[in-house]
């Protein structure tokens, strides 16, 4: 599946097989409480099975600066 | 998961209330959260005019349509500061949010209006740009209301952003921010114009799946002059507590709201607010904050700006 991401900068990433977000973002080292995760139009929950062919984005909801701590 | 209240396929997780909702369900409980905050804190009424300050940004902008939603007399005010590659986006998505609401914004230009931007304050004056930045809107935004009439002005900050803020004043025990810390600061001067929060009950995270779901175009990149920013750390502190312990940042700010800020209240003074010398407004001292930012910004762009020929250097 392809992953959007935008922090630090914008970049794309093929993640293979089929995974639930929870897994996707515990693998990326990413607070589920900081980001939201769209596919397409939709929003998507962290059980959510995300398919071989899907593109998701990962998008902060932080404001407020951009932090380089606690990385 | 499955929405708790009809069982369809949810859209955005609450673990902070052991929920989660579908799309139209979710909205629901954003919508009951501000109410709850409106009406408990006593924020304003329908016949108030409100002054809603929008950024572009998706916490200023779902305010601003959640109140428009439910019949507030709210006009937006956007303050354009000067950022390259920022400011003038951020502006054209608070317009065409406006346009499409048929709602009134009223813009103000730093630079047209007091003759600096965010960038000056970074080569004129000791203070980081965001300090400087976060003195001038604040002064804006009461000043705007105060000339024009406003009852009320309305500002997006959230449960994450006055968590991260309480964090703050509590490592530095800045007691003068403690005891006025709060989603409501009531007009304690004539010059002064009661400040709000009606988003203080929501995260940051559920007001970003608000926007989305109602298909609010909001600005997504950060403001370059934020990098590193202290309230990101102490942000992004809270939500590793926050993963691992659901409900903490609300215990965190809600129960300072009940418990702890009366505790620091009763040891605190009450400052005396005189008027500045040179404006009017409000001030702890002769001559405000804001005046003295713009009087060491300016001397400082004189020495080191070339003037143009034939005209003087103006105040």
């Amino acid at each position: 599946m392809k992953v959007i991401l935008r922090y630090p900068k914008r970049q794309e990433l093929e993640l293979p097989g089929a995974r639930r977000v929870r897994d996707i973002l515990k693998e990326l080292n990413i607070n589920p409480e900081s980001v939201l995760v769209i596919r397409g139009d939709s929003l998507v929950t962290g059980d959510t099975l995300v398919e071989e062919n899907d593109v998701i984005e990962i998008r902060p909801v932080m404001s407020g600066g951009q932090a380089d701590a606690l990385h | 998961m499955r929405c708790i209240k009809c069982r369809k396929p949810a859209a955005v997780e609450v673990r902070r209330h052991h929920s989660a909702f579908c799309p139209e369900h979710f909205v629901e409980f954003f919508d009951n959260q501000v109410r709850r905050a409106i009406h408990e804190e006593k924020m304003f009424a329908y016949d108030d005019r409100i002054l809603v300050a929008v950024s572009g940004g998706k916490d200023s902008l779902a305010l601003w349509d959640v109140l428009l939603r439910f019949g507030y007399q709210a006009t937006g005010l956007h303050i354009n500061l000067g950022i390259p590659g920022y400011s003038d986006l951020s502006q054209e998505k608070t317009e065409a949010f406006a346009r499409e609401r048929g709602a009134e914004l009223i813009i103000v230009d730093l630079e047209a209006d007091y003759g600096v931007t965010v960038e000056d304050f970074k080569r004129g004056s000791e203070r980081t740009p965001c300090s400087a930045c976060g003195l001038s809107k604040r002064y804006i935004f009461n000043k705007v209301a105060l000339e024009q009439g406003f009852d009320v002005v309305a500002t997006g900050h959230n449960l994450d952003d006055e968590a991260a803020t309480l964090l703050g004043n509590l490592i530095h025990w800045q007691e003068g921010y403690l005891i006025r810390q709060g989603p409501v600061l009531p007009a304690s001067h004539p010059n002064l114009v009661k400040k709000v929060k009606p988003l203080f009950r929501l995260a940051e995270r559920e007001i970003a799946a608000y926007a989305v779901l109602r298909g609010i175009d909001y600005i997504l990149d950060e403001c370059p002059n934020a990098v590193g920013a202290r309230s990101l750390l102490y942000k992004e502190a809270l939500n590793l507590i926050e993963q691992h312990s659901p409900g903490a940042k609300q215990s965190l700010y809600l129960g300072f709201l009940q418990k702890g800020r009366k505790l620091i209240a009763a040891a605190e003074e009450k400052p005396q607010l005189v008027e500045c010398e040179r404006c009017g407004m409000p001030t702890t001292s002769e001559v405000c904050s804001f005046c003295r930012l713009m009087e060491r910004v300016k001397i400082r762009l004189r020495r080191t700006r070339p003037e143009p020929v034939g005209q003087p250097a103006s105040d």
